[in-house]
């Protein structure tokens, strides 16, 4: 018994860790996975290393530290992202200073691969035709047209307010509006100008033209490859043929287009990357996915179940025999217990990084309570007399702990294993967060594209995953809980 | 020979045993009789090293006692809890091989052992096989006295062993004691707090009463010449089954 969970957790292992690799990233918005998808592959279709897709990983700052951290090899950035968020350093203004920043803490970004995502005034075309509005210049002569922007678009001093600066922009009315409700107010005439992303799948589904920000108000967004100098040194042909490729190839007009057919359309992104790089597309099966993904979560459960249940038991004999680190063992267990899920996974990253290893760390952590607990009050409840007993018999106490302590409380032990799966195979679904896959995987990638089919798609295998391991514990009661006390 | 020398016991501000000497000559059976309370338990528990005495000291042959010590006096003696104290995970032959197991005797030395101790104490071999929760509560108190001898141990403690059963049974079982431990010859004391059970099975009665030893001396001295009124009030509470002459 032993020793096929030990074959099984090898097997496991040697599955996790993939051979030459490039790792591609992405954040969690259409665009980004669009972007993390063509990458991924133009990687492949070179066949100098084998692209892993890690797309949805995060928010800007998670993907960016996977940079950093060689967990990510590439994804795409935009300029001023780079130089306002992660070098904090708004000065740098061309693609050449901000490479030249990048270069001394080993990174480097290719250069623009077209267009410049950043905010825009977007108007129906109907309406700006008529009144004779392209530029902001032409727009800035109606102060009687209504505005609707998102709330954070008005405060932000790089929007509404640098376009009073710059234009004199000043509308008589200006409404704060949910970013969903925009394209809607603006289509029914409630409003006439909206703020918008300049590549967003909306304007050419809905016939919207951008104001033409004919004085360069609005900072620089240009879509860039970020990576690390070694990795381009690895792999040159990957990143020839990556620059050859992209760079100044998708215009806004391209991109919005292949946003639409993706957020607009329900098009499959490995879909419409491959049509856009004009490759056949042999996209993987559903079961090759599945059966990749499965491999991934069964990983991340049994490996840090395996370490729980260990640690967890040894933990709950040591409380039960030392009064009071018994308690302080119970207390922390039950504190880390407290913390949400989500805020552990991230607590985590600064000391693992991102990826595996914080993944089952917190994993582990999370499934020590009901194993301690659990195993912690069945030795308890062991009848004094029978311990007695034992000790009439001459038992050296690892003997009694051994043979009778350990058989009589298989029950409560078991349990407490037991709800501790049954969770891992739940809260496992989060590790996709932070990079690890597993059936979060699809759950994380359909939130971002919000497509409750895809979502489904890890959604189901996990609540069936968690049903077959209850049952898979059902019968390894009978196994182990002894005939004498069931 | 088990020897007691002036040994006392609290638990807290509570006194159990105060200043008690005894001694228990070998291949003889002792009865600890009183109330429930009168400490005579707590002694038992003493002399296996099971729990320590605040001052004083015992002896079991050659050995002296102490808590330290409980290894070596399991190896000399037997001890048996009222309902048997099995353990219910085993099977009633793995509890009573349990210690055997445990010195690596052979399956074939132990499986023999088994057959002789259930001819002994007449049991069929067949419950051997059986749960502990799956047979009588005669049968489980055989099975312990089993297992306590398995080791055929010279000394042979037993705490209320017949406490938990009915009439028949308790009456059948104390005919079938006597008669094995006058074959065996061991040195036994038996806990109880019948006053029959005493007069039958004991060659010497000890008679406790909060802590201290009222009388000590055998059945027939008992009811000649009381030391203490308590020791006829005793006596006499209790009705004397025909059987109970020694």
């Amino acid at each position: 018994m032993r020793r096929i969970l030990f074959a099984i957790c090898f097997l496991l292992c040697g599955a996790g860790l993939a051979k030459s690799k490039a790792v591609v990233s992405s954040k969690i918005f259409t665009e980004s996975f669009l972007l993390g998808e063509v990458l991924s592959q133009i990687i492949d279709s070179t066949g100098e290393a084998k692209a892993d897709r890690k797309l949805g990983l995060g928010d800007t700052a998670i993907v960016y530290e996977g940079v950093l951290n060689k967990k990510v090899d590439f994804y795409v950035e935009y300029t001023g992202t780079i130089s306002d968020s992660l070098l904090n350093d708004p000065s740098l203004r061309s693609v050449e200073e901000i490479r030249t920043a990048l270069e001394k803490i080993g990174l480097t970004i290719s250069e623009p691969i077209g267009f410049n995502n950043t905010y825009a005034i977007a108007m129906l075309r109907k309406r700006a035709e008529s009144l004779g509005i392209r530029t902001m210049t032409d727009l800035q002569k109606h102060p009687e047209l209504v505005a609707g922007f998102t709330n954070s678009f008005i405060e932000r001093v790089d929007c509404y307010p640098m376009l009073q600066t710059v234009y004199g922009m000043d509308f008589g009315r200006v409404k704060g509006l949910a970013h969903g409700l925009k394209i809607q107010a603006l289509l029914q005439g409630e409003i006439d100008v909206t703020d918008l992303y300049s590549t967003d799948a909306k304007i050419p589904k809905y016939d919207i033209q951008l104001v033409e920000d004919d004085r360069g108000a609005f900072p620089k967004y240009f879509a860039v490859i970020l990576t690390r100098k070694e990795v381009i040194e690895k792999l040159p042909r990957t990143w020839h043929a990556m620059r050859a490729t992209l760079e100044g190839r998708l215009t806004e007009k391209t991109i919005a287009e292949l946003n639409a057919r993706v957020e607009v359309d329900g098009e499959p992104i490995q879909a419409v990357a491959a049509d856009f790089l004009h490759l056949d597309h042999k996209g993987n099966t559903y079961f090759d996915t599945l059966w990749r993904l499965t491999k991934e979560h069964l990983f991340l459960v049994c490996l840090s179940m395996l370490f729980a249940i260990v640690f967890g038991v040894l933990l709950a004999i040591v409380a039960r025999y030392y009064r009071v680190l018994g308690h302080f063992i119970l207390l922390f267990t039950g504190m880390i217990q407290t913390v949400p899920s989500l805020a552990l996974l991230c607590f985590l990253i600064p000391l693992f990084g991102i990826g595996v290893v914080p993944a089952l760390v917190a994993l582990f952590l999370y499934s020590l309570l009901p194993i301690v607990r659990s195993t912690y009050v069945g030795l308890v409840d062991i009848d004094p007399k029978l311990l007695e007993v034992g000790r009439a018999l001459g038992l050296r106490p690892l003997q009694q702990l051994r043979l009778i302590e350990m058989p009589l409380a298989s029950r409560q032990i078991l349990s407490g294993i037991k709800t501790s799966a049954i969770i891992n195979v739940g809260t496992a679904t989060l590790a996709a967060l932070i990079g690890a896959g597993g059936y979060g995987d699809p759950i994380v990638t359909g939130l971002g594209l919000n497509d409750l089919n895809i979502i489904l798609q890890g959604a189901i295998p996990a609540a069936v995953l968690a049903l077959i391991v209850h049952a898979a514990f059902e019968l390894l009661d009978r196994v182990v809980i002894p005939k004498g006390l069931r | 020979m088990i020897s007691v020398q002036n040994v006392s016991k609290s638990y807290g501000t509570k006194k159990v045993l105060d200043g008690i000497s005894l001694e228990f000559q070998s291949g003889r059976t002792h009865v600890l009789l009183g109330s429930s309370g009168c400490g005579k338990s707590t002694l038992l528990r003493i002399l296996m090293g099971l729990i320590p005495c605040d001052s004083g000291s015992v002896r079991v042959g050659d050995l002296e006692v102490s808590t330290e010590k409980h290894f070596e006096v399991a190896r000399r003696v037997g001890y048996v809890i009222q309902e048997g104290g099995l353990f219910p995970h085993l099977t009633t032959a793995q509890n009573v091989a349990l210690v055997a197991k445990l010195r690596g005797w052979t399956p074939e030395k132990t499986t023999e052992r088994l057959e002789s101790l259930c001819a002994l104490v007449q049991l069929d071999t067949s419950v051997l096989k059986r749960f502990p929760k799956q047979i009588s509560g005669g049968q489980r108190q055989r099975v312990a006295l089993m297992r306590a001898l398995m080791l055929d141990p010279p000394f042979l403690l037993m705490d209320e062993p017949l406490g938990a059963l009915d009439p028949i049974i308790r009456s059948e079982l104390q005919q079938q004691l006597k008669a094995i431990f006058r074959k065996l010859g061991k040195t036994v004391i038996i806990v109880t707090h019948d006053v029959g059970e005493a007069a039958y099975l004991g060659d010497s009665i000890t008679l406790l009463r909060k802590g201290t030893i009222i009388q000590h001396g055998t059945f027939s001295e008992f009811n000649a010449k009381p030391k203490d009124p308590f020791v006829s009030r005793f006596i006499n509470a209790q009705r004397i089954p025909e059987v109970g002459a020694p």
